[in-house]
């Protein structure tokens, strides 16, 4: 393509520099971008932030912490949107090493939420000289940050009030106006969000990547926590970057030979075993569906229910058929798991891109669950409608999904009704009145403002202004520390209920995933052996997110040699290629144990950066009855027979003899005591006092008995 | 009666093979470890391997989701 003209921009401030070279996986410095005075800096990576922080999620958390006050709040000035992906991230030698993870205090729960995301933008940033994006402040006016490394420039631009919102429309605009060859638009990443974000506290990051063989653009998601809702507070539309040309040792690994070496057998297993394990290369997530229903794990009907008869209709093998194949769908460059699959040619059936034929990118299973089954639509082109607004609008699917399935119970159950929806009927299954939601929370109108309060939000709302039952509002309300759930059931579950209650950010299951090891294996049959897999998984599965790496490789794909080790679930053999890529990256080899305690470091950081902003304490573990046990008679009776063996083998009780209340009182009163009995025992696993609160002795064991956060403890201990 | 996983007793009958109990048991998930008595049991033997009476069964599920 032809060099063009540009049309000229208006630069509000503008740093210039000399993009450092790469070494070992760090760029040594960090990029600090104010919107309010319009000032933009860089700051140094020091010793103390690789050696304790590592990078990633432990940067984010770092500057963060070092950005805001005490009191905070979301939509403060001084709350910040940081984006970093770790030393690891930006390898192209082993797949899933290319992921961002971004973090910002969170509309949702009023603490840190951190998120993460394929796509390009994390690695190119690094790449063009930044270890992490940190922006503070808001603007006037709409503005861009741009991050110009072959020019050696960054700068703020204001954006001409015509330049559209919606990340699939504002992808298009930025190439028009910032791509200067084809090249740029490969060597080019933005962050952005939607008009949804604008008017609901869910809203997500979308993290662009050019698909060469397409030759447009696709997105990923940083879902979680409403940053999205946080990057348009600040009037930002998009964070870009355009970086140097992509080759393979832009990281500057310290020892390349061992990634090429680590990841030819990792690629050689992906290639031998994913097409008779999960099919991650032709299904993606999907795949999962029906693996949930057939386990009684699928959400439906707002967790209600954990299987339903017309979960076929949109299984993996359904999403197979619409997922276009053949094409190596990898996020980041070098996945051979390629999982990160897309609907093409799509054509939008309402809203304001109506008749548009459009790339949806994904479905996830996630997104799957949680606006399909829990909320009782099983046609795949609503999930498709939804999904592709979701994205475009800058909104997260699964914070969608879970608070849908809430409003449509509570509608159900006469809390809501037509007049106060605005006339929409949102019954289980309604999926056209479920997508005007999703055009009523882009306008900022209707129901749909209400709605994008989330489910923390509708909870007080509908108790303080439609008379409901705070009770019952609080027990069906599938959130936890404001964020809502992600899509598995876990009533069966005790493990899984502290692996969602007991996440420092709310319950997302990036930390632990231990429903089949506690529920169908007998794995964990004591308090003490949750407490343990509520340590371990949580450590392992947070450094992933410290050093840029995906969490699929690591266990969606497994050598059979697996089954001969002595704990298979923590996939040794993979484990032990972490810790070569790690090496080979910084130079700096690490036992399993050190991983952990890297972990735990920013961990605990993090648990005390929550009790810095008023949270963090016990009562914020505590978890909505219904992940624990039944909350209505039509559930009860949906299990009749296990719940009534329960009640024999559990607590000796003759369930004949029992009226329907008083089983379900007898449950409830076991259920909930047996919770808090598991905080106790990862509470004393993980060094933390009675009331959750780590100790000094289990910070001065891990070297975090830093100032700022002994300053914050010593207040509770 | 054969045990699984320490904890569920499952009705025994002769010539019981390692993919007639997953298949009974509903357990389709691609990555399940399988002991009998002790000892590993490769995919390609599940429809052969003949599970005996009293056996303990180990069907061990590894993690994945999300
Ligand atoms: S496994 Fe999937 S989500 Fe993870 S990096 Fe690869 S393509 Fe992306």
């Amino acid at each position: 393509m032809a060099e063009k003209t540009l049309s000229p921009r208006r630069v509000l401030a503008e740093l210039t520099y000399d993009a450092p070279s790469i070494k070992r996986g760090y760029a040594g410095q960090t990029l600090y971008v104010n919107l309010s005075d319009n000032t933009i800096a860089a700051r140094p990576v020091t010793n103390l932030m690789k050696e304790k922080f590592i990078g990633g999620r432990g940067f984010d958390l770092y500057l963060l912490w070092h950005g805001v006050d005490d009191d905070t709040r979301w939509d403060d000035p001084e709350n910040e949107i940081v984006i970093s992906s770790g030393p690891c991230g930006g390898t192209t030698q082993y797949p899933g090493a290319g992921k961002s993870i971004a973090a910002a205090i969170s509309p949702l729960t009023g603490v840190p939420i951190d998120s993460n995301a394929g796509g390009h933008f994390g690695p190119y940033l690094k790449f063009a000289g930044w270890d992490a994006i940190e922006v503070q402040g808001k603007a006037e006016q709409e503005v861009i940050v741009f991050v110009d490394a072959p020019a050696g420039r960054i700068t703020i631009e204001e954006v001409p009030a015509d330049a559209p919102t919606d990340t699939h429309v504002l992808g298009k605009w930025i190439l028009e106006h910032y791509a200067e060859s084809e090249s740029d638009r490969q060597q080019m990443s933005f962050v952005s969000a939607g008009r949804g974000s604008e008017h609901s506290r869910m809203g997500c990051l979308n993290f662009s990547l050019y698909d060469r063989r397409r030759q447009d653009l696709r997105y990923k998601q940083a879902g979680r926590g409403g940053i999205g809702t946080v990057l348009r507070d600040k009037k930002v539309k998009a964070l870009v970057v355009r970086t140097f040309p992509i080759a393979g040792n832009l990281n500057a690994p310290a020892d390349l030979g061992l990634l090429q070496e680590t990841g030819a057998e990792m690629h050689q297993e992906v290639h031998d075993y994913d097409p008779v394990q999960n099919r991650m290369r032709s299904r993606g997530t999907p795949y999962l569906v029906q693996i949930m229903d057939d386990y009684d794990l699928l959400p439906v009907h707002n967790f209600k229910f954990g299987t339903h008869p017309d979960t076929p209709k949109i299984n993996g093998e359904v999403w197979e058929a619409r997922l276009t194949q053949g094409l190596p769908d990898g996020c980041w460059y070098g996945c051979t798991v390629a999982c990160a699959h897309a609907v093409d040619g799509y054509v939008v059936r309402s809203g304001p891109y109506k008749g548009q034929a459009v790339i949806v990118d994904g479905p996830e299973y996630e997104t799957v669950a949680g606006v399909g089954s829990n909320c009782g639509i099983f046609e795949p082109d609503a999930i498709l409608e939804i999904n592709f607004y979701c994205d475009t609008y800058g909104i997260d699917t699964i914070s969608f999904g879970t608070a849908m399935a809430f409003a449509m119970e509570c509608y159900e159950a006469g809390i809501l009704d037509e007049a106060k929806t605005g006339g929409l009927e949102l019954t289980f299954g309604s999926a056209d009145d479920a997508i005007e939601v999703l055009h009523q929370m882009a306008r900022g109108d209707e129901f749909g403002r209400i709605f994008g309060m989330g489910i923390r939000g509708m909870q007080d709302y509908f108790v303080e202004h439609y008379g409901a039952d705070a009770q019952f509002v609080r027990d069906i309300g599938m959130q936890a520390k404001g964020l809502e759930y992600s899509e598995y059931m876990t009533k069966e579950s005790l493990a899984q209920q502290g692996g969602y209650g007991l996440t420092n950010k709310g319950p997302q299951h990036d930390e632990a995933w231990l429903i089949f090891m506690d529920m169908v294996n007998n794995e964990l049959p004591t308090f003490e052996d949750k407490a343990e897999a509520l340590h371990y998984f949580p450590m392992w599965r947070t450094w992933f997110g410290l050093c840029g790496f995906c969490k699929l490789p690591w266990n969606d794909v497994v050598h059979p040699k697996n089954k001969l080790s002595p704990e298979p679930q923590k996939i040794m053999h993979h484990v032990e290629n972490y810790q070569k890529i790690y090496e080979g990256v910084t130079g700096t080899a690490v036992t399993l144990d050190d991983i952990i305690t890297m972990s735990e470091r920013v961990y605990n950081f993090q648990r005390v950066f929550n009790i810095r902003l008023g949270y963090g304490l016990r009562q914020h573990d505590a978890i909505p009855y219904r992940s624990a046990g039944p909350v209505t008679a039509e559930e009860y009776e949906s299990r009749a027979e296990r719940y009534d063996d329960q009640l024999r083998e559990w607590l000796g009780l003759d369930p004949a003899q029992m009226s329907l209340e008083e089983k379900m009182a007898a449950h409830r009163q076991y259920r909930t005591e047996r919770y808090q009995k598991l905080i106790d025992a990862v509470y004393a696993r993980r060094g933390w006092s009675n009331d959750g609160v780590p100790t000094l002795e289990k910070l001065r064991q891990l070297g975090m008995d830093l100032p700022e956060v002994v300053a914050v403890v010593e207040k509770h201990l | 009666m054969i045990r699984v996983n320490n904890r569920d007793e499952v009705d025994w009958r002769e010539g019981l093979t390692v993919s007639v109990l997953l298949d009974r048991l509903g357990y389709t998930y691609p990555h399940i470890v399988v002991t009998v008595d002790g000892q590993v049991v490769y995919e390609e033997e599940y429809d052969r391997r003949v599970i005996p009476d009293g056996a303990n069964v180990r069907l061990i599920h590894l993690i994945a989701g999300g």
